[in-house]
């Protein structure tokens, strides 16, 4: 159903009318012209597609817009305050945490929702948290270890 | 050189045939010093003489170096960055050689307009094949830029002339200075690099070091750009009708429903059928009412069948290598041991699907494409759209992991023909069925092994043929007298059609994944037949010193206790060379017998390729080399079915996850007298046998295909007889 859906995306209110139905991906992306948030799947199996709504992480690809109105949506160009990196996106930059980077805004910020349930999470804790996204060039011990410096776990810790 | 043509604003220096194109390329590309060079004289006689009339390229150099009036380098290159950090490390190579800071310099890749033609990005080429030649452009710009700079600070020649970060300083009297940037303002000087000497390892400053990644802000802040990020005004987004199954035939099309969406429109271009909108999800539902009949495919092969199909259909075996006589071979052997090996289709499966965006304007085409070979794209879209070359322009903007799967790039000629069609920017971006079904998978292959020992355990017997999977890296290495290598069909084309249900083509470290697996798989088995701890087999074999070293510092690091396999400890080694670089790993596995599950703890990786470039970005090659490599070990199968590609999505086609994770060790082997080889394929080589043996440690029971899934596991440790041909399926 075509209506007004208005939520709060990066800090700053946003208006729409829309199809109530369609995918917040694609809301984002090219109604919005928010490209970091990308397509990998379609079907919630690869994570490249994760955003913040509220506290948590959702995949995008198969979160209908009608299920953020009103609430707090989150991309990767919000994480950033005022030209600053968020600790995560610095962890991510220090350890190197990405190849070819597609699958990187969706790992951060499901790191971002795990951080946001309180610091200190075990390496085993991180593993099993980011265990739905996918990245295919094996990137995986660099993003978990970036996870952990920004958790503020010490070195290897489990 | 001459020191006397500074004040002249164009040098030419090469033949006349060139002189008109260069001149009118010098006014596209401003002031400064130009260096042009060949990266290979092999890859520039590819390109095609048709394209040699292009107004802004001679045809004798590939890539050049431009140090600008601004003080900033900027290297000219048709490679791509997939991720494998390539776009930092020659900027390295660059700034090395000319003495500047590795912020100064700009890499601008794989754009057909801006960039001289290139073949591609493939085959851990780009470190191995373009680095010394740009270092040798960046050394003779050096030399150039010294005498021009002692030319301006009135000198008498360049001797005691320093650089630091691009400034030019008499050692005598540091009053005595002036940077790049002053030199060459107002001037345009052209070099063609014959041969520069480079610098000594020793004087490195910034080969070996490992900066921030030059991608790097642009990747963790989502500002990244890749092809489908290229959002124009007025797009339209195509969802495209695709047949159920390859060699299916579309019958009849009824576009009715799909068309009662407002803002649809149904393009049908020949064989291409396509819905536009300028939402891509709303271009999705409409597709999904199109209502299309389609004759079905012919029977044909399976997953299961295509092994019997590969080995009666395959071509002629061709010979890869041969050394004494297969018949005293046979005679001498005391002992034979025969094997047959088999892998399977695989999938890149890359995160970002095949992605283009095209437009045109004033008659010209401009195609943003997810691709690992811009120029030949250009060229299939040229045609596709009835252009000429040069009014093409492919560019590439980051790609989202290729592994060899985005050097076929449809999606940028469905998009420049629709976008020819329809007179707007269109965009294509395969969903995950489409990258699945459309994806040049590496091919199903079989391997059949038959060597020889005397009584004493001395390996004197090698003949080895591999099906399907190519020659590369087939030939033996271990020291056998009498030995035959031959090979039928491939990943790289001529292979007879209807060979393989579907498109194939190279998959990281193309051959080798396949012939690494085989060949360390049967010597494990040898080793073991002989009671002989499989390292100290492999060594009484090697007598190549860096295959010794690599394999003596993986099993040192991981504290290799000698043992004959199986040891029940659940341990294995494997090693291979690929294209110049020397790998070997050790793995540590658990196996559960009940649900055949095998848990990676811990796998040790050394490698020699030579110099090392950037120690950081060959660590993040090897680890994911090696975290990639558990995918086709374990998990990934393409399974198929008269035609249709029955794994659609990662639900089904289960790639590696942070669970699966072992603990990565790895050793770069410090060799600085070799040139650099390639490190973003050699160590995934590894991992198929190097599984395979720790499984065989584990449990006494070797599985023969791969991926070695928890069901042919299970089906195999629970089989009471031995099974020695079985493979598990």
């Amino acid at each position: 159903m075509r209506r007004n859906i208005s939520f709060t995306l990066n800090d700053k209110p946003v208006e729409l009318v829309v199809d109530d139905d369609r995918m917040l991906l694609w809301v984002l992306r090219y109604d919005l012209g928010l490209t970091g948030t990308k397509f990998g799947c379609g079907e919630a199996l690869c994570g490249s597609c994760t955003v913040i709504v509220d506290k948590d992480a959702v995949r995008s690809c198969v979160t209908p817009i009608r299920d953020v109105a009103r609430k707090h949506v989150l991309t990767i160009e919000g994480l950033s305050a005022e030209g600053r990196l968020h600790p995560i996106q610095e962890a991510f930059l220090n350890h190197h945490a990405f190849q070819c980077g597609y699958c990187t805004s969706g790992m951060i910020l499901s790191a971002y929702a795990l951080l946001l349930k309180g610091a200190h999470a075990t390496r085993a804790e991180v593993i099993q948290h980011m265990d739905g996204n996918l990245c295919r060039c094996g990137s995986h011990t660099r993003i978990v270890d970036a996870i952990l410096e920004a958790a503020g776990a010490p070195k290897g810790g489990d | 050189m001459r020191g006397d043509d500074w004040n002249e604003t164009v040098e030419i220096t090469t033949g006349k045939s060139t002189e008109v194109s260069r001149r009118e390329f010098l006014q596209l590309a401003g002031a400064g010093l130009f260096i042009f060079f060949a990266t290979d004289p092999t890859a520039i006689s590819q390109e095609p003489s048709r394209l040699a009339g292009r107004p802004s390229y001679p045809t004798d150099f590939n890539a050049y170096l431009r140090i600008g009036d601004d003080g900033r380098v900027t290297c000219f290159v048709g490679k791509v960055e997939l991720g494998q950090g390539s776009k930092t490390a020659l900027a390295q190579l660059a700034a090395e050689e000319l003495d500047v800071s590795l912020d100064a310099v700009d890499m601008i890749m794989g754009d057909t307009d801006l960039c001289p033609w290139d073949m591609g990005t493939f085959g851990s080429l780009t470190i191995r094949q373009f680095g010394p030649v740009l270092r040798g452009a960046a050394a003779e710009a050096r030399a150039v830029l010294l005498q021009m700079s002692a030319d301006y600070l009135r000198l008498p020649s360049v001797e005691g002339l320093q650089v630091k970060d691009g400034v030019v300083t008499w050692a005598k009297d540091e009053r005595k200075r002036v940077s790049y940037a002053k030199v060459v303002e107002g001037k345009r000087i052209e070099r063609h690099l014959e041969k520069v000497p480079v610098k000594l390892v020793s004087a490195f400053a910034v080969i070996g070091k490992a900066p921030r990644r030059k991608d790097a802000l642009e990747k963790v802040t989502g500002t990244a750009r890749y092809a489908a990020d290229m959002t124009l005004p007025g797009t339209l987004h195509a969802r495209i009708l695709r047949p159920p199954a390859h060699g299916a035939t579309l019958k009849d099309v009824d576009a009715t429903a799909a068309e009662k969406i407002p803002g649809v429109r149904v393009i049908r271009d020949n064989d291409l059928i396509a819905v536009l909108h300028e939402q891509p999800d709303i271009a999705d539902r409409a597709l999904g009412l199109m209502r299309a009949q389609f004759e079905p495919a012919k029977r044909g092969e399976d997953q299961r069948t295509i092994f019997d199909h590969l080995v009666k259909a395959a071509p002629p075996l061709q010979m890869v290598d041969e050394k004494g006589s297969l018949a005293d071979g046979e005679k001498l052997a005391t002992r034979v041991v025969e094997e047959t090996y088999f892998n399977s289709y695989v999938a890149h499966a890359a995160m970002e699907t095949h992605s283009a965006v095209a437009t045109i304007e004033d008659g010209k085409l401009t195609v943003w494409a997810s691709t690992q070979t811009p120029f030949p794209v250009r060229q299939q879209v040229a045609q596709a759209v009835g252009l000429a070359p040069e009014n093409v322009r492919v560019i590439t903007p980051y790609v989202g992991g290729g592994f060899g799967g985005k050097s076929a790039s449809r999606q940028a000629v469905e998009a420049a023909r629709l976008a020819k069609i329809t007179g707007r920017p269109v965009q294509v971006v395969f969903d995950r069925a489409e990258e699945f079904f459309y994806d040049t998978f590496r091919p199903a292959a079989v391997v059949k092994i038959r060597s020889g020992m005397d009584a004493a355990g001395k390996l004197l017997l090698w003949d080895y043929r591999v099906y399907g999977a190519g020659e590369r890296e087939a030939k033996q290495f271990y020291d056998i007298p009498h030995q035959r290598t031959q090979s039928s069909g491939g990943w790289g084309g001529g292979n007879p059609a209807g060979l393989h249900p579907f498109a194939v083509g190279p998959w990281r470290a193309p051959s080798v994944n396949t012939n690494t697996f085989a060949r360390e798989s049967h010597i494990d088995t040898i080793a073991s037949k002989l009671g002989r701890d499989p390292i100290e087999f492999r060594l009484a074999h090697l007598s190549d010193a860096r295959m010794r070293r690599v394999v003596q510092a993986a099993t040192g690091q991981f504290g290799w206790k000698p043992a004959p396999a199986p040891s029940g400890r659940g341990v294995g080694l494997a090693c291979a060379i690929y294209l110049g670089t020397y790998v070997a790993a050790v793995a540590e596995v658990a196996v559960n017998k009940n649900t055949g599950n095998v848990d990676v703890k811990r796998v040790v990786c050394a490698q020699d390729q030579g110099v090392t470039v950037n120690p950081d970005g060959s660590r993040q090659q090897i680890e994911g080399s090696i975290t990639m490599g558990l995918g086709y070990s374990l998990t990934e199968e393409v399974r198929f079915k008269d035609g249709a590609v029955l794994d659609r999505n990662f639900d089904t086609y289960q790639i590696p996850r942070f669970s699966w994770l072992p603990k990565i060790e790895t050793i770069l082997i410090d060799n600085p007298e070799t040139p650099a080889s390639g490190c973003g394929e050699p160590p995934i080589v590894t991992m198929g046998a190097v599984l395979a043996n720790a499984i065989f440690d584990a449990t006494g029971k070797r599985l023969r295909q791969l991926p070695m899934t928890p069901e042919r596991l299970r089906r195999l440790t629970l089989v009471t007889t031995t099974g020695s041909e079985a493979r598990g399926d």
